[in-house]
C-alpha cells in the first residue's frame, strides 16, 4: 500500500468512525433524517463563511455552518409547531431551501469561492495527500488526516463523557426527565456534534455521502446486537472497513471514492439484511 | 445575424419554459397527495434513489436516449420503494433509519456510477450531470416534447383517479370497506409519485426533487379547506414558480434553473405560511390575540359586577384596588382590558373610580348569565357535584354563543338562581 492510499483510507476512516459513533444514537433515537437535513442545510453557512473570510481553513467554516445548521432546526420547529405544518414536509421544504441557496451562492460567486458543486456532491478524499501541512518540522502530513483525527478524538471524548445522559435519551426520554437530568441539554450538545461532523467531513465526503456515513453502518450494527456498547464498536468497525474497500472499489472503477464507500457500506446492510431475513425464515 | 440569433434564443426560451411548467405541474399535482399523506421524506428518497437507475440506463444503453432514461429511473424508484417498505416492515429498523440508509445508499451507487461514466471515454459528453442540480436550458427540443407529453399523462391520470386517490388519502380503511382495489389503487399511486419524480429530476435535479414534488401544496394549503382548490392553488403556484426559474437562469449566465425554481418556490411557500389570511401563521397569532382580550376584558367587567353584587350596589363607584378581594389580576393585562372597555364606553371612568355604562351593565350580566346557567347545565343535565362546576364554567362563559344561550334557556326553564344560589341576572 502506498502512503497515499493509506492517507485517503485514514482519514476516510477516521471520518466513518467518528459519523459511525454519533449516527448510532440518531438510529436509536430515530432521528435519521434530521441528520439528513442538516447535513444539506450547513451548504450556505459554508459558503457566506466563505465569501466572508476568503479561505477554507478557518474557524470561520464552522461558525457559518454552525449558524446555518441551527437556522435549519429553528425553522423546522417554527413551521412545525407555529405555522402548524406537518412535520415531514416542514422538514422536507427546511432542507431542500437552504440547500437551492446554497447551490446558488456557489454558482453567483464561481471563482471567489474555492468550492463547486461537485465538491459538495462527492467531496474531495482523493485529493487528501495533496493537502500538506507541516508542524515546525516535528509533524508533516495532510491537513485532512489531522482534522479528522482531531475529529474522532473530539467525538470518542464527548461519547465517553456523556455516554450515560445519551443512552437515557435515546431509550427512555421521559425516565430521564423524571431522573432529573437535563434532556434539553444532551439534546442539543448531541446536535451540535452531529452539526460538527457534518461540517468537518464535508470538504471529505461531500455534503450528501455523510448522512451515509452517519446512518448506514449504525444501522448494520443495530441488526446484529441488543446492547449498546457492541453496537457502537461494530459499526466503528464497519464504518472503518467500508474506508477500506470503498477506497479499493473505487480504485478498480475509476470513480468517486467517496461513493464507492457509501456503496460498500450499503453491501454491508445488504448483506446483514439477508442473512437475518434467511435465518428467521429457518426458525 | 444579431436578430436572428436572439430569435433562436427566444424560441429555445419559450420551448424550455413551457417544457419546465408542464413538469412543475405534474409534480405539484402529483405531490399534493404525497404531502397529504405525510410521506415528503419518502418521496425525497425516491428522487435520490433514481440516480443509479439513470446511470446504469445510460451504461446498458449507451446512449442519452430519454426512453432509456425514464426506464431506468422507473425501475430504481420502485425498487428503492420496495425496499424502504421492506425494510420498515421485514426488520428492527424504524421507517426513518429505513428512508435514510435507502437514499443515502443509493445516491452513493449513483454517484460512483456517475463518476466512472465520467472518466469512460464515451461518457464526457454524457450530459449525466444534468440529473444532480436539473439542467432544463440544456434539454433538446425532441427530449422537451417527450417528458412534456409524459407529464400530461401524469396530470390526465390524476385527475381520472381523484375521487379514489382523495378517499386513499385520508381514509384508506374507509375505501377498502367500499370495495375499492385500494392495493391496486396504491401501485398505481406510487408509479405515478415515481414518474413525477423522474420527470421533475429534468428540471431541478435529484437534491432539490423533493421541494418540486411537496412545497407547493404547502404552499396551497393556507388558502383553502377543499382538496380540488387545494391542487389548483398547488399547480398554480409551481407553474409560475418553473417559468419565473426558468427566466432567471436564462437572463444569468451560469445560473442553475433547478435551484432558482425552488427558490421561487420556497419563498412563495414561507409567505403563505406566515401570511396567509385565517390560517397563516401571523393571522392566527392575531386572532389568539383578540381572543386572549376579549376573555381579559370579560374577566374584568364580571370582576366590577360580582364587587358590585357582593356590595348590593351595581350603580357605585369603583375602585381598582376594590376589586383585590374578587380576583388577582396580572398588571398589564387589567390596564389593556380597561383602555379597551373604557374606549368601548363598557365603563365610565371619574379619577380613579368606575362605573357601569347602561352597555357595559348588559355586557357583564350577559357573562355573568352564562356563566350560572352553564352551571346549571352541569348540575342539572350531567349531574356534576356543584363544587366541580365552577373552573369550567370560567371557560365556557366565554365561548358559548347566543344561539346556544337561547337553546340553555329554553332547555332550563329560566332558572332564577345557579346551583351556588346567587341569582342569574337578566336583561333589565
Amino acid at each position: 500500500m502506498s502512503i497515499e492510499a493509506f492517507y485517503i483510507i485514514l482519514t476516510g476512516a477516521l471520518v466513518a468512525a467518528s459519523s459511525a459513533l454519533l449516527g448510532s444514537f440518531l438510529v436509536l433515537r430515530r432521528m435519521a433524517m434530521l441528520g439528513d437535513a442538516i447535513s444539506h442545510a450547513v451548504l450556505p453557512g459554508i459558503v457566506i463563511a466563505f465569501l466572508i473570510s476568503g479561505h477554507r481553513e478557518s474557524l470561520s467554516l464552522l461558525i457559518g455552518a454552525a449558524a446555518s445548521g441551527l437556522l435549519a432546526t429553528f425553522l423546522i420547529e417554527l413551521l412545525h409547531r407555529k405555522a402548524r405544518l406537518q412535520e415531514d414536509a416542514s422538514i422536507g421544504i427546511s432542507f431542500t431551501w437552504l440547500f437551492a441557496i446554497g447551490v446558488l451562492l456557489i454558482s453567483a460567486y464561481t471563482g471567489q469561492v474555492d468550492l463547486d458543486q461537485e465538491c459538495v456532491l462527492y467531496g474531495e478524499i482523493a485529493y487528501v495527500p495533496l493537502d500538506q501541512i507541516s508542524f515546525g518540522g516535528l509533524w508533516t502530513g495532510p491537513r485532512p488526516v489531522l482534522i479528522s483525527a482531531t475529529l474522532f478524538v473530539l467525538t470518542l471524548a464527548y461519547i465517553i463523557i456523556s455516554f450515560k445522559g445519551l443512552k437515557l435519551l435515546s431509550f427512555n426520554e421521559d425516565h430521564a426527565k423524571s431522573l432529573g437530568i437535563r434532556t434539553q441539554v444532551w439534546h442539543f450538545s448531541f446536535m451540535a456534534m452531529v452539526s460538527l461532523v457534518t461540517v468537518l467531513a464535508f470538504e471529505i465526503v461531500g455534503a450528501i455521502l455523510i448522512v451515509a456515513l452517519l446512518v448506514v453502518p449504525a444501522a448494520t450494527a443495530f441488526l446484529w446486537t441488543r446492547s449498546l456498547v457492541p453496537m457502537l464498536i461494530l459499526a466503528v468497525a464497519l464504518g472503518i472497513a467500508a474506508s477500506a474497500g470503498g477506497y479499493y472499489l473505487a480504485l478498480g472503477l475509476n470513480g468517486s471514492i467517496a461513493g464507492a464507500m457509501v456503496s460498500v457500506a450499503g453491501i454491508f446492510l445488504a448483506i446483514t439484511v439477508l442473512l437475518k431475513v434467511l435465518v428467521r425464515k429457518k426458525a | 445575424m444579431q436578430q436572428e440569433s436572439s430569435w433562436i434564443l427566444d424560441s429555445s426560451l419559450i420551448l424550455v419554459a413551457a417544457g419546465t411548467f408542464l413538469l412543475a405541474v405534474s409534480a405539484a399535482v402529483v405531490g399534493s397527495f404525497t404531502f397529504l399523506q405525510k410521506r415528503s421524506l419518502v418521496g425525497d428518497a425516491v428522487a435520490h434513489s433514481i440516480l443509479p437507475g439513470v446511470a446504469v440506463a445510460f451504461l446498458f444503453s449507451g446512449t442519452k436516449d430519454p426512453w432509456w432514461l425514464m426506464l431506468g429511473a422507473l425501475i430504481s424508484g420502485w425498487l428503492s420503494l420496495s425496499l424502504m417498505d421492506f425494510l420498515s416492515r421485514k426488520t428492527k429498523l424504524s421507517q426513518d433509519t429505513a428512508i435514510a440508509t435507502v437514499l443515502s445508499v443509493f445516491f452513493g451507487i449513483g454517484i460512483l456510477l456517475l463518476t466512472y461514466i465520467q472518466h469512460l471515454e464515451s461518457g464526457h459528453q454524457s450530459g449525466l450531470d444534468q440529473f444532480l442540480f436539473g439542467q432544463a436550458a440544456a434539454m433538446k427540443s425532441q427530449e422537451l416534447w417527450i417528458y412534456g407529453g409524459l407529464a400530461l399523462v401524469l396530470i390526465v391520470c390524476t385527475l381520472i383517479f381523484f375521487k379514489e386517490f382523495k378517499l386513499l388519502s385520508f381514509n384508506p380503511d374507509f375505501a377498502q370497506t367500499l370495495g375499492l382495489p385500494v392495493r391496486g389503487l396504491r401501485i398505481l399511486m406510487n408509479s405515478l409519485m415515481v414518474l413525477a419524480i423522474a420527470l421533475g429530476i429534468q428540471a431541478v435535479g435529484v437534491v432539490l426533487m423533493a421541494a418540486l414534488l411537496i412545497t407547493p401544496s404547502a404552499a396551497a394549503r393556507n388558502f383553502t379547506d377543499r382538496l380540488k382548490a387545494m391542487i389548483f392553488i398547488a399547480a398554480l403556484i409551481a407553474g409560475f414558480s418553473a417559468l419565473l426559474g426558468s427566466a432567471i437562469s436564462f437572463s444569468a449566465k451560469g445560473m442553475p434553473t433547478g435551484p432558482w425554481i425552488v427558490m421561487c418556490l420556497s419563498i412563495l411557500a414561507l409567505l403563505s405560511l406566515f401570511l396567509a389570511p385565517k390560517k397563516g401563521m401571523l393571522a392566527r397569532m392575531l386572532l389568539q390575540r383578540r381572543h386572549q382580550q376579549k376573555i381579559n376584558d370579560e374577566n374584568l367587567l364580571k370582576a366590577f359586577y360580582h364587587y358590585g353584587e357582593r356590595h348590593a350596589n351595581l350603580a357605585q363607584w369603583i375602585r381598582l384596588s376594590d376589586l383585590e378581594e374578587i380576583r388577582d389580576f396580572a398588571e398589564e393585562e387589567q390596564s389593556g382590558a380597561l383602555r379597551r372597555l373604557i374606549h368601548k364606553g363598557h365603563l365610565l371612568r371619574k379619577g380613579e373610580a368606575f362605573q357601569f355604562s347602561r352597555a357595559g351593565l348588559d355586557e357583564a350580566r350577559r357573562v355573568v348569565r352564562l356563566h350560572r346557567l352553564w352551571e346549571m347545565y352541569l348540575s342539572q343535565r350531567l349531574r356534576l357535584k356543584s363544587d366541580h362546576i365552577h373552573p369550567n364554567a370560567e371557560t365556557m362563559e366565554h365561548i358559548i354563543s347566543p344561539e346556544i344561550e337561547a337553546q340553555l334557556l329554553e332547555e332550563l326553564d329560566y332558572p332564577d338562581k345557579d346551583p351556588h344560589q346567587s341569582p342569574i341576572p337578566y336583561r333589565s
